[in-house]
């Protein structure tokens, strides 16, 4: 299970997530389940990819190329 | 008891002044589209007669636009990090969005055009979320589209943008890059614009627009539904984009975005972005009116289908800038059960 709520960013295990799950089904994850750092993400037309600086990147299908930092 | 003479409709309004029976002779016979008034007073029909508003509103485009559905796919080069304040954007700088600011590179573009190309579609837009484009954003808008045009699978896609307000320059340099048409949304009626942006008017939107049109670039503005506007700014916004003219409109219905001033609003509701679709198509019969972000929160699955038949004859496929769409396969599934052909290339050109 996660400890973060990838859509708040706040624990799983504390408070109400159902406004979280319901975003889950038109938006990408925002924040690391492992930290809940801010995570840099690039949606796609057929998927997405979510990096967090500390624990990495996840996509989902095709993914959204290659998302980088802001120069 | 009705004891009038007078000719009605098949649900008892009156031939003369029903909005629905004028809009038939004036809309779906002359090709006319109906003014401010009329449209307030199609937003204004009971739920009762929503069916029969969107199978005119269908047979509206299907007599000036024909049953081609042109498919279009977009892609986020510059997301987030924008200094306006758009308030129902997440990329805006000025909201504590949890969207963080990243450039899409090149192969990541072509990615996206590829992606865009396998469902068929004929359009693929590039959309940053700027005030304006800088040098820096136009070298990158440059060096993607000549790489989509090198890729085979790619090369002949109509090519889009959507990049903020334009100085004269850019917008020949886009002309110049082959951009075909430009999106620049109005986003609401001019008289609620100051509600929902306060770092740039309303007149400067229209005046990129103006440009965008002189330099041959087709238009595409449309806006968002559901930001707090009344009945009456809806009718004035449909009044004021068909004084514009433009080739398409696309149509948004809100996604609240957490951290954004609107975060709280109501999403809304599924008949009356119906009633809002079909009012839209009776302003602007000949338009492009493209379904876009907010219609899977808004309308789900079936809406999709009754706003297909109620006067959209064209779709974002796939996800959208910093929100998921439904699969691209499911809508073109969807397209294929109503009998609606996808438009061809050939027929773009």
């Amino acid at each position: 299970m996660d400890t973060y709520c990838t859509r708040c960013g706040r624990p799983t295990g504390e408070g109400d997530h159902a406004a979280c799950r319901a975003r889950a089904a038109y938006g990408p994850p925002r924040y690391c389940p492992e930290c809940a750092r801010r995570m840099i993400v690039q949606v796609s037309p057929s998927g997405w990819s979510a990096r967090c600086s500390a624990h990495g990147e996840v996509a989902d299908e095709a993914g959204g190329g290659t998302a980088r930092e802001p120069v | 008891m009705a004891t009038s003479t007078e000719p009605t409709t098949s649900t008892g309004a009156d031939l003369a002044t029903d909005v629905l029976a004028v809009a038939r002779a004036q809309v779906l016979d002359r090709g006319e589209g109906l003014d401010e008034q009329q449209v307030l007073d199609v937003l204004r029909l009971p739920d009762d007669r929503l069916a029969e508003l969107l199978g005119l509103a269908h047979e509206v485009r299907m007599r000036w636009c024909g049953p081609d559905v042109e498919v279009e796919g977009i892609v986020s080069v510059k997301t987030g990090g924008c200094p306006e304040d758009c308030h129902f954007c997440s990329q805006s700088g000025r909201f504590e969005s949890p969207v963080r600011s990243v450039w899409l590179d090149i192969p990541g573009l072509v990615e996206a055009a590829k992606q865009t190309a396998a469902t068929g579609a004929t359009e693929f837009c590039i959309v940053a979320a700027v005030r304006g484009p800088d040098a820096r954003l136009m070298s990158q808008v440059r060096a993607g589209i000549e790489a989509i045009r090198a890729e085979p699978d790619t090369a002949d896609i109509n090519i889009a943008c959507s990049l903020g307000m334009l100085t004269p320059e850019q917008v020949d340099e886009l002309a110049a890059m082959g951009v075909h048409r430009y999106n620049h949304n109005l986003e609401t009626a001019r008289s609620h614009f100051g509600s929902v942006v306060t770092t740039h008017s309303w007149q400067e939107r229209a005046e990129t627009l103006r440009m965008v049109r002189e330099a041959g670039m087709e238009v595409c503005c449309g806006g968002i539904v559901g930001m707090g506007e009344s009945v009456e700014q809806r009718a004035e916004f449909a009044a004021q984009l068909a004084a514009l003219e433009p080739d398409e409109v696309p149509m948004n219905f809100l996604i609240p975005q957490p951290g954004t001033p609107y975060e709280d609003y109501e999403v809304l509701a599924g008949p009356e972005a119906l009633k809002t679709v079909a009012a839209f198509r009776l302003a602007l019969p000949r338009t492009v009116l493209r379904f876009a972000g907010g219609r899977e929160l808004t309308l789900g699955d079936l809406g999709a289908e009754q706003g297909m038949l109620g006067g959209i004859n064209a779709i974002i496929v796939g996800n959208y800038l910093t929100n998921l769409g439904r699969p691209a396969q499911a809508d073109l599934d969807m397209l294929t059960d109503l009998h609606m052909p996808i438009k061809a290339l050939s027929q773009t050109l």
